[in-house]
């Protein structure tokens, strides 16, 4: 590949890998404070048809708060079962996300018809950021993209000292670790894992609005075709820590990215191999060395 | 006896009452969202008991390998392993036993019907034999590798159909139809109801056998509910209780997508389950991961899936609206549970 290729490769991966990380990073917070929240995939499918139907009806920056808050619903009720009321995160998780397709495809439906949105949602253009655009190779691939992948940009450190560096991620941690501690110590544990819930489940929102107005363009039925489960899988092979989340989520878009260059260059190997390959990726770094770092000791366990 | 009379009533009252909520839940939506709400109902029940022929051959048909791959989930479950990836181990039996049946059609029928099902089930253990490596190995959960292995499933399906297995005339992104030997007879003439649906209701029975009479049974159970007690004082090896366990569950769904292209499509399809997999989890919970309970649960949500599709062809509404009933009946579920006990 010529530098052109590169640059081209790089700014996919980075492009499709925008909706993983703004779920990623959602779920590293609900993780970290103890709760694993199959359900953004659900959330993600709500806030990609909330920013559709407000984007091409209103205008983008309505259609981007449509989605946050549309995940955040979404969320809000896989909160209320799982963590409110205690049972079982793993399958309360399964139904949010089951209702949350029924839902959407019977919405989508009613907005668009049987024909579907079509290409009547408006994007989001990419924005240059002056010079550092005009670096080669990684200057347009990097800096030349959505407003959302610069937001994102922006929340993985904030992410980092919220959860590293403040009062409130030591607790937030505690009850991920050991809730009953936290308790002890007077962490409200409930409250705090509810709104990690919810703060996770704004960003799978937000991954669902960059979905559609900075990547596809449309609303289908069932469209993120499991980039929520792929996050919860980025989660783990970032070891929970924001900045390695970062990186795993490159790592997920760039084997997105691949079947982009591989079907232009025509070498004869099946395109659905390169369906498969981020699927295949994580299974594979789950498996690895790297990826069987354990995660937060209370995952998934009722205080 | 009447303690169980007693829980077997607030069983039943919990389930229906989970139904319940989740069919009304659905008719709000519906019409909160400007549909018309009375032919809606009308087509979801006519769709699936109109007629005798509705019963047997939309919902019995559709309730065959929803019964089957709840009891799939159910036997994972019960010893404490969650197979949220039936939908992929479906898709991969249904490969295997399509690739098996195209070169069986000169067999005896009875040999051709059971090494086409083998295959499927083989496709399905094969699919879960990496997340049970995995979760044994290496302490992976099965949640995340079954899920993430459902995707590869689906590529290697539009793999399969464009490639390998791809009608002779290279058009359409099927099968060809498999011998008539492969396939499962229909019970009786001008049904659709094929005789898979005799071996479901076999394997309920065995699986009722199995978790409530036989060694294995109380070992699985062990394993779910306490498995540290089970290991410590019980001398059960729980790890590879679950492992078999898991195993068996991924054969049974493996054999459900086999069962659907020998009983029912006759050719590989992309996405020749409307989600059977995710839907069989609501059956099992629904059917209180009891295996006679979870049989009639399957039928039920058969006649809601067949009563979906009538909704579709007559009212206009996706099939995909019937998720949100099975997503509520869940949740509702879960809310309502009692704890069991083994």
């Amino acid at each position: 590949m010529n530098m052109l290729a590169w640059s081209g490769f790089v700014a996919a991966a980075v492009r499709v890998g925008t909706p993983l990380g703004l779920a990623a990073l959602g779920e590293t917070i609900a993780e970290r404070s103890g709760v694993i929240n199959l359900g953004i995939e659900g959330a993600m499918l709500a806030g990609a048809l909330a920013s559709a139907a407000v984007a091409s009806s209103a205008d983008l920056a309505a259609g981007v708060m449509a989605g946050v808050l549309a995940g955040a619903a979404v969320a809000a009720i896989f909160a209320l079962v799982a963590v409110v009321a205690r049972t079982d995160q793993i399958i309360a998780g399964t139904a949010v996300t089951l209702a949350a397709t029924g839902l959407t495809g019977v919405l989508a439906q009613r907005i668009w018809g049987t024909a579907g949105a079509g290409l009547s949602v408006p994007t989001l253009a990419p924005v240059p950021l002056g010079a550092l655009a005009h670096i080669p190779v990684i200057g347009a691939a990097l800096f030349d993209q959505s407003l959302l992948t610069y937001l994102l940009y922006l929340l993985f450190p904030i992410a980092s000292v919220l959860l590293f560096r403040t009062a409130l991620g030591l607790q937030l941690r505690a009850c991920g670790e050991s809730p009953s501690s936290a308790a002890a110590a007077g962490v409200p544990v409930t409250a705090m894992r509810s709104a990690a819930t919810v703060v996770g489940g704004m960003l799978a929102g937000l991954a669902g609005a960059s979905l559609v107005l900075a990547q596809v363009g449309t609303f289908t039925e069932r469209m993120t075709a499991g980039r929520g489960f792929i996050a919860i899988a980025i989660v783990a092979l970032g070891r929970w820590e924001p900045w390695r989340v970062g990186i795993a989520t490159l790592l997920f878009g760039a084997a997105t990215a691949m079947q982009f260059v591989f079907q232009a260059t025509a070498t004869g190997i099946p395109y659905q191999l390169f369906l498969a390959l981020p699927y295949l990726l994580a299974l594979g770094v789950l498996g690895s060395a790297v990826g069987r770092r354990r995660g937060p000791a209370a995952l998934g366990v009722a205080p | 006896m009447t303690a169980a009379v007693a829980a077997l009533r607030r069983d039943t009252v919990q389930a229906a009452g989970a139904f319940a909520a989740g069919l009304l839940l659905l008719v709000i939506f519906l019409a909160l969202s400007g549909f018309a709400v009375g032919p809606a109902l009308d087509a979801l029940w006519n769709g699936a008991f109109g007629s005798w022929y509705n019963f047997t051959s939309a919902v019995l048909v559709r309730g065959t390998p929803l019964a089957l791959l709840g009891l799939a989930f159910m036997l994972g479950s019960r010893s404490g392993a969650l197979n949220i990836g039936m939908e992929g181990q479906f898709a991969v039996g249904a490969i295997g036993a399509t690739a098996v049946a195209l070169h069986c059609g000169s067999l005896t029928p009875l040999l051709a019907v059971t090494l086409t099902l083998l295959a499927g089930a083989a496709g399905g253990l094969l699919w879960i034999a990496v997340p049970v490596w995995l979760r044994v190995r290496h302490g992976i959960t099965e949640v995340i590798s079954t899920l993430l292995l459902t995707f590869v499933g689906y590529a290697a399906v539009s793999y399969a159909i464009t490639g390998p297995l791809q009608e002779p005339a290279r058009v359409y992104p099927e099968s060809a139809l498999i011998p008539v030997a492969t396939r499962l007879p229909h019970l009786w003439s001008g049904s659709r109801l094929h005789a898979g649906f005799l071996v479901v209701v076999v394997i309920t029975a065995a699986m009722a056998f199995l978790l409530n009479r036989s060694r294995w049974g109380v070992a699985i159970r062990a394993t779910g509910t306490a498995p540290r007690a089970a290991a410590l004082v019980g001398r059960i090896n729980v790890t590879r209780v679950s492992a078999v366990a898991l195993l068996a569950s991924g054969g049974l769904a493996g054999l459900g997508g086999g069962m659907e292209v020998s009983g029912v499509s006759y050719a590989l399809y992309q996405n020749l389950s409307p989600g059977y997999g995710y839907t069989a989890i609501a059956v099992a919970l629904l059917g209180r991961e009891q295996p006679w309970l979870v049989f009639l649960t399957g039928i039920l949500f058969g006649a809601l899936e067949a009563g979906g599709a009538a909704m579709q062809r007559d009212a206009g509404i996706p099939a995909v609206a019937v998720q949100v009933v099975e997503g509520v009946v869940i949740l509702v579920m879960l809310l309502t549970a009692r704890r069991r006990t083994a």
